[in-house]
């Protein structure tokens, strides 16, 4: 029995064996349904073998929306376990285990795809291309992050979950002081998402810079185009270094290696710093693409061009920059010197600087403007107020000497919620209102989607502004309670009502979703927006190929221009075009490495030889194969094309 | 496929050109990941606890070899791109076949050097410092392994379809790789091996 043991939850409770009981059903009913339907086949030859954009982009979209709710539940667990002192709805360990997951599946699970979700959907519609540059390995890179979340899903039910933070530092998430398998699935799992990320940031570096439309020069990019060029640059120069720190902690875990270890010369300051440098930069690859997002939101429904396009551009350039110089804030109150802490004071606190130019620009894109105000323009107006207070306690923490008083305090994590909401998932939530009817051909109701946006808000303020004075007054944070004598009671109930109202909003998206599927009207315009930028004028929904013919640009706003000006932008006559075959070995590929992550979790060595050789058979196979794609003929498009004209 | 004759071959197709720009990325997150061990090293390389230290297990003899075998694989692979613009595919293979040679001499002198480390009492989990060493030396040295397999898949490709635009664009891949093996060579034989002999 020993064998099987390793595999039980470590620290069991009702509601995890709750779970396991619903994981089962669902996937006996998701099974049973494809096959009651006959579903696997269209599952298999329109979806897992796909090497469309678009489609990934919406299998992304699936996973995103998919941890935006596990990482919600665990949001609001703990909440509710802080909602009234001493609090026995968990126990500590249990805490420890559920702020863990939640930070890394909000981070890792939820954000990154969301961003992965616009970049694939968006940037070759925006660049007029008609594909990614390497179509094959974007769906390699989709099943890879699949596959990593995957399995760092089931920690929770096999084996135990991570509880060393999602920072997890040494030596807390050594073998010596986090016995379980949990932060074994921690390394191993983000690590194959990791590689899944890196992937799509030289995928995406090729496609933006090798195949825009002619006439579009880096300098007529749209802005979204832009900010997920920087981004995809950041995730080619910080995801290695997670790489490496992230296999030199399965090493010191698995293999007695000394690396942030105590004792053997091991320096467990190494891993924050490793960390860091890596984990800085990440929250720029979420936060600069959701800036390129609300700019072209806010230039739509201002009707206006983008105020300060040079300067959001370079803004952009020096942000990226400086979020590699500014790591060590993570650490002021660790023993790093005056000296130390001073430097990374400063370079902190001019990323304020680029920031608020970019502010500044939204504003004065609204001056003046004929501001229509939807759903995705209203969550930018909500933006802007709530992530400047979000920046401006930013700054205060950036203040080495004043975080001694910060540090640890619910005071962070207020601040950093109070950036990454507003910030990053408004926008997330105002782009996909924008853009999912190019993406299915009807729109989301405007009516519900209000709802959500001032519900969300005003969960938010409520949920977040009380921990800022907590944490002023000294409520820790990663603390499981508190007495009553603290005084912090009323303001952690107010906490967890401004949760509360932030899950009916949540709730409220998905009800919007089957309401618009329902009763929304098929009979949209491609250009439902009256929007500006490339993606617009194909149709809705996008063909396979994006455009029948490559549009020829003139400016940042070549869609806007064309109908101002009434010239066209699609010259010249039908030719074949050429696409990629589909293919099963991405998705094929990535379940050995699931089944390869599992192995070394458990220290399974004989399945984990096994699988590694398999990787590099499959790679191998992918070396010899002779596939060059297919042409469509000109008479299929044109068929395509007119059938799409009259709907 | 539209072939542009007057580039060269592995440049000649779109998706070509298009293959090694994205390769070059590749590199830059190599790069990247080499550095962030090179920084490792740097930070863990006087904590040697209760093990030994570098200037206590290096020899200097098969390091030079090592650097010999490895140099000259670089050179030979450039000949062998040369041979293949000219359109030589026998000389290339050659070429090629002798580069993988001096690869795997390489490798096996390397595989020697971890045994007498393990010898010496330098095993990997010794100490903070044997941990970095060996990690380093291992993360080139699982690069070197990979390129042999996948520069023999090549010979076998070259050698069934000939010179095609795709066969010529993955032996010039390759080619980068290979040199770009060699570059970190050189940086672990200064700044690790002569560094830690003085």
């Amino acid at each position: 029995m020993d064998f099987f043991d390793r595999f039980a939850v470590p620290h069991p409770s009702f509601a995890i064996y709750a779970s396991m009981v619903a994981i089962g059903l669902t996937t006996i009913a998701i099974i049973a349904g494809l096959t009651y339907f006959k579903k696997w086949g269209y599952l298999w030859r329109e979806w897992i073998t796909t090497v469309d954009h678009k489609r990934i982009g919406i299998m992304y979209l699936i996973s995103a929306l998919v941890m935006l709710f596990r990482g919600g539940v665990d949001g609001i667990m703990l909440r509710a376990q802080l909602a009234v002192p001493d609090n026995t709805l968990l126990d500590s360990q249990h805490y420890n285990e559920i702020f863990t997951t939640h930070g890394v599946v909000m981070i890792l699970f939820m954000a990154m795809p969301f961003i992965m979700f616009f970049m694939n959907l968006v940037v070759p519609l925006q660049i007029g291309a008609r594909d990614v540059a390497f179509p094959r390995l974007n769906a390699l890179s989709f099943w890879l992050f699949f596959m990593g979340a995957m399995l760092f899903n089931i920690s929770f039910v096999v084996g135990g979950s991570p509880d060393a933070g999602w920072t997890s530092y040494f030596p807390l998430a050594s073998e010596e002081f986090s016995k379980s398998v949990g932060t074994n699935y921690y390394m191993i799992a983000i690590q194959i998402a990791g590689i899944g990320t890196l992937m799509t940031g030289i995928n995406f570096i090729t496609t933006i810079m090798k195949m825009r439309a002619p006439g579009m020069t880096l300098m007529k990019m749209p802005m979204f185009t832009w900010s997920a060029l920087i981004a995809n640059l950041i995730i080619v120069f910080a995801f290695p270094v997670l790489t490496v720190a992230l296999a030199m902690g399965t090493m010191d875990r698995l293999f007695g290696t000394h690396f942030f270890t105590l004792d053997n010369g091991g320096m467990d300051m190494l891993w924050a710093n490793l960390f860091w440098v890596w984990g800085h930069p990440e929250v720029y690859i979420l936060i600069l693409p959701a800036f390129g997002l609300y700019s072209e939101i806010i230039s739509t429904f201002s009707g206006r061009n983008l105020y300060g396009y040079k300067s959001m551009v370079w803004s952009m350039v020096l942000i990226s920059l400086l979020s590699f110089l500014v790591w060590a804030h993570h650490f002021f109150t660790m023993g790093q010197g005056a000296f130390t802490n001073s430097i990374f004071s400063i370079t902190t606190m001019i990323i304020a600087v680029p920031t608020g130019v970019k502010i500044f620009n939204w504003l004065l894109t609204l001056r003046k403007g004929k501001i229509r105000m939807t759903t995705p323009m209203l969550y930018s107006m909500l933006f802007i107020p709530l992530f400047t207070l979000g920046g401006v306690t930013g700054v205060m923490l950036a203040m080495s000497a004043a975080d001694y008083q910060y540090h640890n305090t619910m005071f962070l994590v207020a601040h950093f919620h109070n950036v990454i909401i507003p910030g990053v998932v408004f926008a997330m939530l105002a782009g996909l209102t924008y853009y999912w009817p190019k993406m299915f051909g009807f729109m989301l109701n405007e009516r519900l989607g209000k709802w959500t946006a001032w519900l969300l808000s005003i969960g938010f303020v409520l949920a977040f502004i009380p921990m800022y004075i907590t944490g002023l007054d000294g409520q820790v944070r990663r603390s499981f309670t508190y007495s009553e004598s603290t005084g912090f009671g009323p303001l952690n109930m107010v906490s967890f009502v401004g949760a509360g109202i932030m899950a009916i909003g949540f709730v409220l998206i998905v009800y919007n979703i089957y309401y618009s599927i329902r009763y929304a009207s098929r009979d949209i315009s491609a250009d439902p927006w009256d929007a500006r930028t490339l993606e617009w004028p194909t149709h809705t929904p996008v063909p396979e190929y994006n455009f029948a013919i490559v549009p020829e640009v003139k400016s940042s706003e070549p869609f806007w221009d064309a109908k101002k000006h009434d010239h066209k932008l699609f010259k010249g006559e039908i030719e074949k075009i050429h696409m990629p075959n589909n293919s099963g070995m991405p998705f094929l590929m990535s379940c050995v490495f699931f089944v390869w992550g599992f192995s070394l979790i458990f220290s399974l060595w004989i399945p984990a030889i096994i699988t590694t050789i398999g990787i590099f058979i499959f790679m191998t196979l992918r070396s010899f194969e002779k596939d060059h794609g297919r042409y469509i003929p000109v008479k299929e498009i044109e068929e395509t094309e007119s059938e799409l004209r009259g709907a | 496929m539209k072939i542009d004759n007057s580039l060269p071959l592995e440049y000649s197709t779109e998706e070509n050109r298009l293959k090694i720009f994205g390769f070059w990325i590749f590199l830059g997150a190599e790069i990247m990941l080499f550095a962030t061990l090179f920084a490792t090293y740097f930070t863990l390389y006087n904590r040697t606890g209760t093990g030994p230290d570098g200037a206590e297990i290096f020899v200097i003899t098969p390091v030079i070899l090592e650097t010999f075998l490895l140099l000259t694989s670089s050179f030979t692979i450039g000949l062998g791109i040369h041979a293949m613009r000219l359109g030589r595919q026998k000389a290339m293979i050659n070429f090629f076949a002798i580069t993988l040679l001096l690869g795997l001499g390489f490798l096996g002198i390397e595989i020697y050097e971890f045994i007498h480390y393990a010898h010496e009492g330098a095993g990997i989990g010794e100490s903070a410092f044997t941990s970095i060493l060996l990690t380093t030396l291992g993360t080139h040295g699982a690069h070197v392994t990979v390129g042999l397999f996948w520069g023999l898949f090549i010979i076998m490709q070259v050698k069934k379809r000939g010179l095609t635009p795709e066969t010529a664009n993955k032996s010039f891949i390759f080619s980068l790789y290979w040199h770009f093996l060699d570059v970190v060579w050189i940086f672990i034989f200064s700044f690790i091996y002569l560094k830690g002999m003085m």
